[in-house]
């Protein structure tokens, strides 16, 4: 997965509240083969208004998304953080997430920012016109404005994001344990290994 | 290691644990993997982009079988037919494209072996006893049947244990299910395992996995075992086992990726270890008494709506808890039922025959036996046999038993999911009734509007032929008629 370390661009200013992942990606785009091209999915409903945030130019390619309270709520589909990431967002800014939302958007490499309502919604009114940065080592959203609102963010995630490791490469960082415990199964349970298909006897 | 006693399930956990952290969290190794068209696109889609391989593919074994259709799939000069449903399709030709390009073991969807995936493993002997097995299944914990610690995980832990060979996890805790006593006649490992879940309710095993004991088990065929290990989900186990025994090596061995040799030997005798110790604690023990199950049929939308064949619908108000009475009442009324009602007298439209549950030879057998010489009733529009696999196919074919079901007017289909969760174009239609042997009764799980009743294969063969539900004991036995 990317190393995140400071997300910087366009930040599209949603600000809805309860954007559920119903909404981030409708049902029947769950068939798929492929977490790839969900983008297109994402936010159908609310594309289809005239004069919504996604149509406009310049927020084309923006790598951040600000909304409003419980994001993310309804139902654990994965397809929503894929939707996003395909989306080509990086991070979400918002005053809460729901827990099951924000566990998969860390386990697909997406920052989750919670700031205080007040600050989003200072964020929202300078998104329209101006970028924002994220600052994941010193924890801190940045303006243009000078303006530097602080952020918590689990240490344990924090890690990960920044070097870049999702479950598996946590797992894989312990790639000498697995050989070991490979290495004594096969002394000890060694039918397990390599199971050769023969015809039946 | 600690002399402490073991459950069996704790002996396997703990022969697996590659890395245990402070929090309880383990890194434990997974021995068989079995991957299935539908959970697994997305899995093999991210490995791709992230650039890893498939860190063990000798352990891993991928197989088709959720939304195959049940038609024939090759024309008659043996060309493949078609796959009608463009995503089926999709998912289909993906993982017939993954498995060679990861290097796994594919077996195609018109291979003989072909089959459901909680079939196939066994039957190929690639599902072990001591081993620990996953598949993005719900019911992989059917493979607890043969003394295995199996269960189902998500897209992100396919991924995870095909990238690693191993998944991150909190141990469960150890619960036991006690039968004591014997099944009377005419009462099948289905029946015993709906009636458990009416007694512990769909809750009953949450965070735990399930060890089945006791002298019915220890006389129960491989076949029976499955089918009880498959639903400890419904009773919210992640898993359900079996210690496995002679029955089980007898079972094994021969089977195509079983061990042979010194190899089969040295794992006879480590297989011959797992076991709870005598004094070995289980967080929770749940005696059943075996001579008071009967013939069971659900008649709710839960698989804890059950009740014994000769019983009557529950009145809501017959639950203690109200959540349970509110529940109830949405269910009598998706299943058009009313209280008191004697479920015999509920006429049944549709006989579903297979699933992962209950499409073994056995069941096979135990439903051809009660239909010999005997055909469906005429309000019985639907009914149809999908074995479990492409040898269970052919065992029945030897048998004769085709010719039992066609006789009887049953369908006899190629192996796969089925009308188990209709994702297939095998559907029960909206409003009407199913004898079924799968193992979820969820609303429109099979097919929309779909009022399923959860039996074994005796008692479907029973639904089939009386056109309601009906206690497979009191037909009279029937002269077998050469088909
Ligand atoms: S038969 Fe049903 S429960 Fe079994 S694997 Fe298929 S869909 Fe899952």
């Amino acid at each position: 997965m990317d190393k995140v370390s400071t997300i910087e661009g366009r930040a599209i200013p949603l600000g809805l509240k309860n954007v559920d992942t119903d909404v981030i990606i409708p049902a029947h785009w769950l068939k798929t083969v492929s977490r790839e091209g969900l983008g297109k999915g994402a936010f159908e409903t609310i594309r289809e208004a005239p004069g919504n945030p996604f149509d406009v130019e310049d927020f084309a390619g923006a790598p951040i998304l600000i909304a409003g309270d419980n994001f993310g709520c309804g139902s654990s589909r994965e397809h929503a953080a894929w939707a996003l990431l395909d989306l080509g967002i990086a991070a979400v800014i918002a005053p809460s997430f729901s827990d099951i939302f924000s566990g998969n958007a860390f386990k697909n490499g997406i920052l989750t920012v919670e700031l205080a309502q007040d600050q989003v919604d200072r964020l929202l009114e300078i998104a329209a016109d101006h970028p924002i940065a994220i600052d994941l080592e010193n924890q801190i959203v940045t303006t243009p404005f000078q303006d530097r609102f602080a952020f918590e963010v689990d240490p344990f995630r924090k890690h990960c994001l920044l070097e870049g490791l999702d479950e598996i490469g946590l797992t894989l960082e312990r790639g000498a344990a697995i050989e070991t415990h490979e290495q004594q199964r096969a002394r000890a349970l060694p039918w397990l290994d390599a199971p050769q298909r023969r015809d039946a006897a | 290691m600690a002399s402490k006693p073991r459950t069996l399930y704790e002996k396997i956990w703990d022969a697996h644990v590659v890395e245990r952290r402070d929090d309880g969290t383990c890194i434990l190794y997974i021995d068989r993997h079995l991957v299935h068209e539908v959970t697994s696109p997305q899995a093999f889609e991210a490995l791709r982009l992230a650039g890893r391989k498939v860190r063990r593919p000798d352990l891993t074994l991928a197989v088709p079988d959720h939304n195959l259709p049940t038609t024939p799939r090759t024309d008659a000069a043996g060309n493949r037919l078609p796959i009608k449903d463009p995503q089926s399709a999709a998912q289909l030709a993906a993982l017939e494209a993954n498995a060679p390009a990861f290097g796994i073991d594919y077996i195609d969807a018109t291979a003989p072996e072909q089959g459901i995936v909680h079939v196939v493993g066994p039957e190929q002997g690639f599902s072990l006893p001591g081993a620990t097995i996953v598949c993005g299944d719900s019911h992989t914990a059917a493979h607890g049947g043969i003394g295995a610690l199996a269960f189902g995980i998500g897209t992100s832990e396919v991924e995870h244990v095909l990238a690693t060979q191993t998944l991150q996890l909190r141990p469960s805790k150890s619960m036991e299910v006690r039968v004591e006593g014997e099944l009377g006649p005419g009462v099948t490992p289905k029946d015993l395992i709906l009636h458990i879940i009416g007694v512990i309710g769909t809750a009953g095993g949450t965070g735990h996995v399930i060890e089945y004991r006791g002298p019915v088990f220890e006389r129960m065929s491989v076949e029976g075992r499955l089918t009880v290990c498959n639903m400890s989900i419904e009773g919210g186990a992640r898993a359900g086992l079996i210690a496995p025994d002679e029955t089980v090596f007898s079972y094994l061995e021969g089977r195509p990726y079983a061990p042979r040799g010194e190899a089969w030997d040295r794992a006879v005798a480590w297989w011959k270890m797992l076991h709870s110790d005598p004094d070995a604690v289980f967080d929770k023990t749940v005696v059943i008494d075996a001579a008071v199950v009967e013939p069971t049929v659900s008649w709710g939308t839960s698989p804890e709506d059950v009740v014994p064949v000769g019983g009557t619908v529950p009145a809501p108000e017959s639950f203690a808890d109200p959540s349970k009475q509110s529940a109830a009442r949405k269910s009598l009324d998706y299943m058009d039922l009313e209280p008191g009602q004697r479920i015999e007298d509920i006429a049944i439209e549709n006989v579903f025959i297979g699933s992962c549950t209950n499409s073994r030879i056995e069941d096979l057998r135990a439903a051809a036996d009660v239909l010999k010489g005997r055909t469906k009733a005429s309000n019985v529009r639907w009914a149809i046999v999908v074995p479990g696999s492409g040898l269970v196919k052919r065992q029945a074919e030897a048998e004769g038993l085709d010719q039992v079901f066609t006789a009887a007017g049953f369908e006899w289909r190629e192996p796969g999911c089925s009308a188990c969760l209709a994702m297939n174009p095998d559907k029960v239609p909206p409003g009407e009734r199913c004898a079924s042997t799968s193992n979820r009764n969820f609303v429109g799980r099979q097919g929309p509007g779909a009022r399923t009743h959860l039996v074994s294969p005796a008692m479907a063969a029973a639904a089939a032929v009386t056109g309601r539900l009906a206690d497979v004991r009191t037909l009279a036995p029937c002269q077998a008629v050469d088909a």
